[in-house]
Order: C-alpha cells, then structure tokens, then sequence
C-alpha cells in the first residue's frame, strides 16, 4: 500500500517556485522529491527515523505510539520529515495549510543544502533508503533462521551501546582505509580487519560481504580454539565499541551481522546528531529568508510570524537548536557584512565605536555558506558564540540545587554559557566512552573506559547497559569511571553488578 | 495490508503488557499509579522500558535555558507550589520522559486475571438485563462508502448482467453501476445480559485510618475492574458506617472520617433493605463487600450481624467478601467471630485478612479466586 504519493498540481507549482528562489540565493542542492502523506503516515516515518522501511523491532512501536499519542491530544504535531539522501526525500504534511506547506518548502531546501554541502556528511551514504530497506531484510530472515524473540533480544542489547561511536569513523574514507591496510599488510601482521572494506561498494554488498568473510575465517580457525582466543588483542584503545565487538567478541555469524548493521545506521545518523544547531538553525535563516523576501504573499504575513515564532520559541529548560541556529547565522552575517572581527575590532575599548562599527566588507553571505561547509555544532559555538550575542539572547545555565530541590538559574557568564554548552555538546551529548582492554586482569574481561569530564554517569543506566554488554562479550566486563569524585571501577559478572576500587 | 510498524507496535503492546504482568504486585501496592482515563481506559505509567545506555545521571548535569531571570530563579518559571523549601523530589520530570501507556480495562483485567490465575465468573440467575446493540448484520441498499460490501454489489452486478443478457462469458468483465451497489447495515438486537451489583461497605469509625481506608480504596479499584471485565453492566453502591449505617457517593465513600463507636449490624441491615428494594436476587448478582478492622461495639451486636448475614444476605449473593484490615486499634475479633460460626472455607461467604498494602493482591486473589 502506498502511503505516501509525489506531490502533484498547485504544490509541484510551489516546489518549482521556491526551488527558484533557492537557486538564486544560491543553495546548492541534492534533487529535491516531495511526498504528502496524512499524519498516520508522518507519525510512522518519524518513529522509523525518516524511512520507510527498518528492521522490525519494538523500538519503533514504542515511538509511533507515543506519536500518535501526542498527535492525538493535540500536544505536538510533525509539519514535515526530511532525509538525508539523494535524490532528498521530503514528505508533507496532507493536512497542512498553504503558507505551512511554503515554509516547510523552502525549510527543507536549507537542510537538503545543508546535507549536500557540510564536511561532516560528506561520507554518509546517500543510499540509504536502500541499505535501510536492505537491513530490514536481512533481520527478517534472522528471525526467521534463529526464532523472532533470540534477533530481537540480540537488538536490543546491541542497541543499548548504540551510541558509543568514535565521531572520526566518519572522515575514514576508502583511501585511508586503503593506505592503512597497505601498511599492515606490509607489517605482515594477520589482519582482522579484511580487504573488504576498502573499496566503496555499495554498504548492502560490504555487509554481506563482511558475513562471508568472517564465515571463511572461522572455517579456517575452527582448528584451533585456543588460537582465537589468543589473539585478542591487549591493549586496542578504540572509542568504536560497536566495531570493536565485531572483530572481537565471541559471537556467532549472524550477531555479527546484526552488530554490522546497527553499526552502520548509527554512523549514519551521527552527523545529523552533531549539527543539530547548525542545521536548523541554517534551514530556519533560509525558510525565513525565502519566505520574508521571496515567496509569502501579503495575505500571509501574519499566519507565517506565527508559526515562525512557534518554531522560534524560547524555552528555560532547554535550548532551542533552531533560535539559537537561526540568531547565530544571522549574528555572523551581520558582523562579517560590517567586518565586526579580527584583531582591529578586539581591540577596540569603545562601546558606542564598536556598536557603530561598519567597514562595509559585504562578507557576510559569504562566511555563512563557509560556516556551513566546515563546521559542526562544537566548532561553531567555540568559534561565534559572543558575550555580546549571550546576552541579547538571554542564555543562561542552570543547575539542580539540592537545598531547594529545584532546577535554579545559575549564571549568565559569557564564559560558563559557552563551557556549558561545548559540554553539552561534546561528544554529541553522550558520555565519551572507549574500550580500554579486551583482556583485563589477564582473564579475557572486557575493560571500558568513562573519560570523565565533570558529570558523572547515570550508576542504574550503567549496570543495565553493562548486563547488556555482558550479555555480548560472555565475560565478565568492566567499566573505570568517576563516582562522586571517587575513582572507581564497576565491575558485572554476569549477576551482580558492584564497584571495585 | 498494514503498514509494518503495526507489527512493532503490538509487539510493544505485548513488553508493556508483560512488564505490568511482572510488576502487577508493585503496581497494586502502591495504589494510585494506574489512573483511569474516562470509563473504559487506564494510563499507566511505565518506569524503564527505554533501551538502557550510558549517560549522565541527570541532576548533577544542570542545562541551559534562554529567557529573563536572574541566578536563583526556578527555572520552570514557577514558584514551588508547596513553598517549601528542603522537599526531595521537586525537580522531577526535568528530562525525565516518563513513558506512559494506555489500556484498556479488558487489557488491565485479562492482566490482573493472568497474574492471579483468577477463574471467570460463572453468573447466576438467568440473563435479565436488557441491552440494545447495533450488529452490522444485514445488508442494504444505502449506505457510506466505508460500509460497501464488495461481494454482495459484484454478485448483484452479476445478477443485473445475466438477467439483461449482457454478461459475456467470453470476457467475465463485471461492471456494478449505482443501484447494484450494496452496503453493510446494522439491525438492532435486544440482548440479554447478566445484570450484577457490588455494595461496598467499610467502617469509618476512629479506629480506620488513612492507611487502612487507602488499602480498601485500591482493593476496591482491582476488584470493580475484574468485576466489570466480567458483567457488562454493574452497579455500585457504597454504604459507609459507623454506629449508624448511610448510602453515599464513591467520593464520600473514600473520604469520609468519624468518631463514634461500631456497629456494623447498622451496615448489613442496609445493605439488606438496598437489595430488597432495588435488586431482585432472581436476577441479580449481589457482591457485598465489607471492610473493616475488625471491631464491633458488643457481642450482641455481632450476634445480630450473623443473624443478619445468615437469613438475608448470603441466601441471596453471590459471594459476600469480608476483609479485615489490620490496624493499630482494631482487635480483629469480628474477623475470629465469623469463622467461628461460618469455618474458613464456605460457599458464600470469603474472609480475606489484608495485613497491609502488600497483602492486597493476595486478597484479591482470595476473594476473587472462587469464580463466583
């Protein structure tokens, strides 16, 4: 059953118009299709992550419930889903009125651009409609093969360290690959990680590839057990829990598999997880700019200022990725159209010169499109973010107090917004974790390690997720972090979870 | 077909339902987390569901905000609504996604009836109440688009073609046109249902505290729901009592404190003259309910009780609950009275001790457990 269908008439007119003022502002994009669909649909595809087809888990019902829900009571409503592919999917909502429908429109083109053109997406697949639908194939069969309950349950422990990624895997480009596997070659030394890697066929091939050539290896190592285990390497620090675990924990063909696969779906979505402010905040400037010089009729001034400041909305608990997104581009448009920077303007004492300051550089354009080729979320605020701009935008930081059991604001200092924030940040939010030994205490442990900076972690989440662990490696594992300023080492054993100092 | 996700959903249906099948003992003892949603749905809430990951614990990581204040200010905009400072878990919800979830009182009770392997009840008397019900089981000429019957309109177009001698058998091509199109359309049927009445009744004397009364009001909660899994229609009635016996609401039922000494014949004689007046036992299922802790002002007064109980009230119910709530004052000598005279195990007649809030599933069980 179709769900969705390619949009026709009036809206096909809407697309080629705002396409138009796209390309005259110079966006670059990925062939733009368009889709509607009723909100059921939209509800599905959000909860599947944008796509029309994954692997059958739970997970994903649990999220289009809760959708559904929220559509129902009238809490939250989605406008529009795009994915990051080529040619760029975008689906609209059917029931969307006419400026809905013009600003969602020119929004998706900002983030079609954005997609095409930032460094950090440059290697992500733009297949991926494929491969996802391939995934969900190849799980089917799994269940099929082993019994629906053993693939899920297996997913769902391979979910549970989903995101522990190295953010470097995504610059590993074929030639790196090529070059470092020459060089292991060269070092004689037996290679875990096998040629098939290193070309770009398609992901869906590789990962069946990936299967036969771990089938192969351990036809030809069944020989010998002790020699598997042997070569457990000692001491690989790598931040790619998943990957690692791929090469090293004992597991059969089609968890492997099954890891390969939710591997590459988390890597795929990294990027987007690292750009968030970015990335709307470069779609909203450019929905607004279409919109305010370009598309909106004068009928439709006041409709567009409303949903545009629902969008905009500022909140206390959290930061809004799109205002602060949108405030930032246009903040450095500004001051780089005024040369408001470099070591003239720091130097300047006077308040009243600097606010008058204007050199008529006209680069403002100019440095945004750059901003957006090179940057991720941490480099953009370390570089942009401005006492100045904290203050117009009312930032500030706030922190449990545990006196008056509440959330209280704590400071509206330049430099503890944007300490806090880069932490917010680093890392795409999620605690830097890497794998630290596969043979700790000499008895095949798997040691992990939390680099702790300031918070620590979650102790009922962290045995859970180390059970799950556990649950891989089939020994017992490890995990050195920082407690209440306590060095401490949690150790799972497979039944009980306990620290050790 | 359906979209696949269907698939996943039902598939998180069945964990949500497993995960309160496993906790049902922690959900029933802590009272009010299940909160009925209108008359047929509850929302329950569920805890940890979420895949585990690592991640910072979330209070000491504080966050960021935007808008107006200065350092101290709350930052949910609002001032403490117990303006009391010092109180623990103020900051809840704070990035705390709760899942919650929806049943269905059919869900919640094939649950509960799972769990303590709670037999159906076999109704008795004969069906006597009437309910009207709309079955789609006739066909018309009218209709809406959604209710077409494909079969019946191609069937007819069939007929039409044949007896106009255009259907060509060389090139079956059925055509319906407007008049063959038939649709679904409802008769309405009167059925007969099993008409079933609970009469609560709890002693509010000094001597029930608030425990005591929240313990019967969960028991009381688990125990309309399985009743109302099973009867189409039930009636509730409440009867609150201390030396004199009242009928009153469902919220002044739970409410409701006095003084004064204990007589629980005054309770049974009302809910004596309730059935006598308002439900005829030929066709009625009567499930009277006592609480209480188990004191009563004299033996006399136990006596009359018995009597009570033995001419009127257990010919004509199905099952009367006592349950004895334990409680600081109480003696619990009505409790020893009634199985004096009646033994443990009778037909009509269930004891159930409810110690505290962890003893009400058990309870339940006790009452419940007999299929009556």
């Amino acid at each position: 059953m179709n769900r969705t269908k390619p949009i026709s008439g009036d809206l096909l007119k809407l697309k080629d118009e705002i396409e138009g003022y796209a390309i005259e502002y110079g966006l670059d994009f990925f062939p733009q299709v368009f889709e509607v669909c009723d909100y059921d649909t939209i509800n599905i595809l959000a909860a599947q992550g944008g796509f029309p087809s994954r692997y059958p888990h739970w997970k994903f019902g649990m999220d289009y419930d809760q959708l559904s829900k929220g559509y129902a009571y009238g809490l939250q409503k989605i406008y529009e889903m795009v994915i990051n592919t080529s040619p760029c999917y975008a689906y609209l909502l059917q029931a969307n009125n006419w400026v809905d429908q013009k600003i969602v429109m020119a929004h998706v083109y900002g983030h079609n651009d954005f997609f095409k053109n930032n460094a950090w997406f440059g290697h992500t697949n733009r297949k991926m409609m494929d491969v996802m639908a391939n995934h969900g194939t190849k799980i089917r069969r799994y269940m099929e093969r082993y019994g629906h309950d053993a693939v899920e349950n297996f997913i769902d422990k391979v979910l549970s360290l989903e995101n522990l990624l190295d953010i470097n895997e995504l610059f590993e480009t074929s030639e790196l690959r090529r070059s470092r596997a020459d060089q292991i070659v060269q070092q004689n030394v037996e290679n875990e990680d096998d040629g098939y890697l290193i070309d770009d066929r398609s992901a869906a091939l590789k990962s069946f590839m990936r299967t036969q050539a771990r089938k192969d290896k351990k036809a030809e190592k069944k020989v010998d057990e002790e020699e598997i285990t042997a070569e457990r390497p000692l001491n690989i620090r790598t931040k790619d829990v998943l990957g690692y675990l791929i090469q090293y924990a004992p597991i059969e063909e089609w968890q492997a598999d099954i890891i390969g696969i939710l591997r590459e779906e988390a890597y795929y979505f990294l990027p987007q997880r690292m750009t968030k402010i970015m990335n709307e905040g470069w779609a909203s400037y450019w929905h607004s700019k279409i919109m305010t010089t370009r598309a909106l009729d004068a009928s439709e001034i006041v409709e567009f200022a409303d949903k545009h400041a629902g969008v905009m909305a500022m909140s206390r608990q959290n930061i809004n990725p799109y205002k602060v997104g949108i405030e930032l581009m246009r903040d450095i448009e500004y001051r780089w159209d005024r040369g408001m920077f470099g070591k003239e303007y720091n130097e300047c004492n006077s308040m009243p010169e600097k606010l008058r300051w204007d050199k008529k550089l006209g680069l403002g354009k100019q440095k945004i499109f750059e901003v957006r080729k090179s940057h991720n979320d941490i480099s953009f605020i370390d570089e942009f973010l401005t006492p100045d701009f904290c203050e117009r935008q009312q930032l500030f930081t706030y922190k449990y107090n545990p006196r008056t059991g509440r959330f209280e604001i704590d400071s509206k200092d330049f430099q503890a917004i944007k300490q806090k924030l880069l932490s917010q940040l680093t890392n795409f939010g999620q605690p830097i974790i890497e794998v630290e030994d596969g043979n700790y205490m000499n008895r095949k442990e798997l040691l992990l390690n939390h680099i702790h900076y300031g918070v620590d972690l979650d102790v009922n989440f962290a045995n859970e997720t180390l059970r799950n662990l556990f649950a891989i490696w089939r020994r017992p594992v490890n995990l050195k972090t920082k407690y209440e300023d306590k060095e401490v080492v949690f150790h799972f054993d497979g039944k009980e979870f306990k620290p050790q100092s | 077909m359906d979209h696949p996700i269907k698939r996943d959903h039902s598939r998180f249906r069945k964990i949500v339902k497993g995960k309160i099948r496993d906790n049902l003992r922690k959900y029933v003892s802590q009272g009010s987390q299940i909160i009925p949603k209108g008359t047929d749905k509850f929302t329950v809430p569920m805890p940890s569901i979420d895949i585990p990951r690592f991640k910072f614990g979330d209070k000491s990581q504080g966050g960021m905000g935007q808008g107006q204040g200065q350092s101290g200010d709350p930052v949910d905009g609002q001032q403490d609504p117990n303006g009391q400072p010092g109180q623990g878990e103020a900051g809840e919800g704070e990035g705390n996604k709760e899942l919650e979830v929806e049943l269905s009182l059919e869900e919640l009770a094939r649950i509960l009836g799972d769990e303590l392997a709670l037999p159906n009840i076999e109704p008795k008397g004969k069906k006597s109440l009437q309910s009207v019900v709309d079955r789609y089981t006739n066909i018309g000429t009218t209709g809406p688009d959604s209710l077409r019957h494909l079969r019946r309109t191609y069937k007819q177009a069939l007929k039409r073609q044949i007896s106009m001698d255009t259907y060509d058998p060389e090139n079956p091509a059925v055509i319906p046109i407007r008049r063959d199109f038939r649709y679904r359309a409802s008769d309405t049927k009167i059925e007969m249902q099993n008409a079933a009445v609970v009469i609560y009744m709890m002693d509010v004397s000094g001597s029930m505290g608030d425990e005591q009364k929240e313990i019967v009001r969960t028991e009381s909660f688990w125990i309309n729901l399985w009743l109302k899994s099973q009867y189409k229609d039930i009636e509730i009635r409440y009867i609150i009592h201390d030396a004199t016996a009242k009928e009153v609401d469902e919220n002044t039922f739970f409410r409701t404190r006095e003084s004064g000494g204990t007589l629980i014949s005054s309770a049974y004689t009302l809910c004596k003259e309730i059935i006598e007046k308002d439900y005829n036992p030929n066709e009625w299922n009567i499930y009277p309910f006592h609480f209480s802790d188990g004191d009563n002002w004299s033996a006399d007064d136990t006596k009359l009780c018995l009597e009570l109980l033995d001419k009127v009230i257990l010919p004509v119910s199905n099952n009367f609950c006592y349950g004895q709530v334990e409680s600081r004052y109480g003696s619990g000598q009505f409790y020893k009275d009634l199985t004096a005279k009646y033994g443990s195990a009778n037909e009509k007649l269930t004891l159930s001790k409810i110690k505290n809030k962890e003893g009400i599933l058990d309870s339940i069980k006790e009452f419940l457990g007999k299929g009556k």
